[in-house]
């Protein structure tokens, strides 16, 4: 590589315009040639020849450019003649010549930039909205079918597969879920002792501390990291499983995806979510209980007096009466859009962040309907 | 095949691959020279594509030395490394497009990477390559998810010849097509390969290919490799090698490209020949 770099020459030769190249036209030097030809001023209604008795080496790009300027000048009524090409690279010339007719390509622009397109994106999108609501709407009534039927013939559940889901999304979020709780914990027994002590009303802080986890943070909480945990890795494995069509051989061998693949998740995740409720309040209330220990000097025996004093047992089981309803929207979000992927696995990505998005998003818009429902109720 | 060069533009010594207790290339020497169709064949698991994916670099061998234009490709720095990569092609077996862009923007990829090119160039370019490919003019601006199987591998082979290579591998390039896709395709490389001068690296399993563009073949066996020209390897009496060559399908392959005389005898050859 690397010898006789490329030349251009242009001479007039009586009524003759002479374009003389040499050297090596490959695609290195492509950028440049291109400028220098597109720089020619290009005569109109005469006789042109391009001699390429100098090229030592040409490539599909070099040729391509030569044959460019032949339709250029040709366009504007000029004669023109390619001249002293090596018998070598006459094969090169005519497939360029067959495969180099196209137009360049063109990229297609994205419409939204104008006002009508952007109008008619608004409109896409909430067609879409509509679209998506109805399908999964359409997707709750399968799998309650599903499991209504499994009711009938309990035998058909498939109990190996949901033990190992119970396994991987609780057993194995038991450390991040526990970590976590406890670190919250903290937070709210600190800030909530530097805002009561100001009162004098220290002894508070329990209080705070146990309706804060017990009712709200507790299974919000752990509610948020599954659906970051599980939900994405529902998604990426059913999506998964599309792309590799085994969803597809799951049907021609008679067996219902749903019921092999969403029950388990399903009902894995419904008893699994509310242990891990209870065990994140234990976690949550533990490390209130070290803080104000630490801060406040209100001993373990005095944070659980004023804990049964505090708390009367309904805010515990309404946080845990709550995880149910959050673990039900996890799972099914989490099992639809795996459902969702088309043969590419590009959607497997776009989707499993879809479903966290989207499972994140329900679960605190249904937090916010219970704490609204439940005040109306006061309870 | 004569006036081949006689310096391999790929030369390949001693070459050992192991996964975890797998062997498998236990010694192999291979010679590519320019301007040459090379077949690669072997049964399933004979490691065709791990030899592949070790010339390109994608896969570190156990043990020995990978030569490609010269450059030693396990010790190459990476300047070497990137000035190797100008000049070869690869063809994955679905084409391996990147799927958010578009076929013509996949195209320039390459382009973009290694040259400072105005678009407008970049374009002409990638509507050439289109062309060369044999694919139409739309097809620039579809996504790799809109095209059928054989034009995720034309648009494949398209982006393998962006930076005009002088070698490109392909990696079964006709698994998958319909027969007259796969014969189009094989008439596209031979095209290809006469007017652009291009070597043609080829792990198939397609038979028809074989006889129809490929000027050796080389077939691993045994965890080692045998070359040599498609009479050499009709010829060749190892088991394998004969049931792959001299088996039925292998038959039909041979008479659909032989001349019949070659295969006089055979009633079927008697008739075509009258």
């Amino acid at each position: 590589m690397g010898s006789a770099a490329a030349t251009l020459k242009t001479t007039e030769d009586a009524d003759t315009l002479v374009l003389t190249a040499a050297g090596e036209w490959l695609v290195a030097s492509a950028a440049d040639l291109d400028r220098r030809l597109r720089s020619l001023e290009l005569p109109q209604r005469r006789q042109v020849t391009i001699d390429l008795a100098g090229i030592d080496r040409i490539d599909s790009a070099g040729a391509w450019l030569f044959l460019r300027t032949e339709q250029d000048l040709s366009a504007r009524g000029n004669h023109v003649e390619l001249r002293h090409l090596a018998p070598t690279f006459a094969p090169l010339f005519d497939q360029v010549r067959a495969g180099g007719a196209l137009a360049p390509v063109s990229h297609p622009r994205p419409d939204h930039h104008s006002l009508v397109g952007f109008i008619a994106r608004i409109g896409q999108i909430t067609l879409g909205l509509f679209s998506r609501a109805v399908s999964l709407l359409g997707f709750f009534g399968l799998v309650a079918l599903t499991a209504a039927r499994l009711l009938r013939h309990p035998g058909r559940l498939r109990l190996t597969a949901m033990v190992s889901q119970m396994e991987q999304t609780g057993v194995n979020a038991l450390a991040i879920v526990g970590m976590l709780s406890f670190l919250i914990g903290i937070v709210i027994a600190y800030q909530g002792a530097d805002q009561l002590r100001r009162f004098g009303a220290e002894i508070y802080t329990v209080d705070l501390l146990a309706v804060g986890i017990l009712r709200e943070l507790g299974v919000l909480m752990t509610a948020i990291i599954i659906a970051g945990r599980s939900g994405s890795a529902f998604t990426a494995e059913i999506g998964t499983m599309r792309v590799n069509q085994e969803i597809d051989a799951l049907q021609t061998l008679g067996l219902d995806p749903v019921e092999v693949l969403v029950m388990p998740r399903l009902l894995g995740l419904l008893l699994t979510l509310p242990m891990l409720t209870v065990y994140a309040n234990l976690m949550g209330l533990l490390g209130g209980c070290l803080m104000a220990w630490a801060v406040l000097g209100i001993t373990i025996p005095e944070f659980i007096s004023e804990l049964q004093y505090a708390v009367a047992p309904r805010t515990f089981w309404i946080g845990v009466f709550k995880a149910p309803f959050f673990a039900g929207i996890i799972a099914m979000i989490g099992c639809y859009e795996g459902f969702q992927v088309s043969r590419s696995a590009e959607s497997v990505g776009r989707l499993t962040t879809l479903s966290v998005v989207e499972s994140i998003f329900l679960v605190i818009v249904t937090d916010a309907i219970f704490s609204v429902v439940l005040s109306a109720l006061r309870i | 095949m004569d006036g081949l060069p006689k310096e391999p533009i790929i030369r390949v010594r001693g070459l050992v691959n192991r996964f975890a207790t797998e062997t498998v290339h236990d010694g192999v020497d291979l010679d590519v020279f320019g301007g040459e169709v090379l077949g690669i064949v072997g049964g399933s698991g004979s490691g065709k594509s791990v030899l592949l994916n070790t010339i390109v670099g994608l896969n570190r061998p156990v043990k020995g030395d990978v030569e490609v234009f010269g450059t030693d490709v396990l010790a190459a720095s990476e300047t070497e490394q990137r000035e190797i990569e100008k000049r070869w092609g690869v063809l994955f077996q679905d084409g391996a497009l990147f799927s958010s862009l578009t076929v013509a923007q996949n195209i320039e990829v390459p382009l973009k990477e290694f040259y400072d090119m105005p678009q407008r160039l970049m374009d002409e370019i990638a509507a050439l390559k289109l062309g060369l490919a044999g694919l139409p003019e739309d097809a620039g601006s579809k996504f790799p998810a809109q095209l059928s199987g054989g034009m995720r591998k034309r648009a494949g082979l398209a982006r393998a010849l962006a930076l005009d290579p002088e070698i490109v591998f392909l990696d079964e390039p006709t698994a998958g097509l319909d027969p007259i896709a796969a014969g189009e395709f094989d008439d596209l490389i031979r095209d290809l390969k006469s007017s652009l001068g291009l070597t043609v690296f080829m792990v198939t399993h397609d038979l028809d290919s074989l006889f129809a563009i490929c000027d050796r073949v080389a077939v691993l066996v045994d965890k080692k490799i045998r070359v040599g020209t498609l009479d050499q390897m009709l010829r060749d009496d190892h088991p394998w090698i004969r049931a792959y060559f001299h088996g039925p399908r292998g038959r039909a392959a041979q008479q659909a490209e032989r001349p019949p005389s070659e295969e006089a005898g055979t009633p079927i050859a008697a008739s075509t020949s009258g």
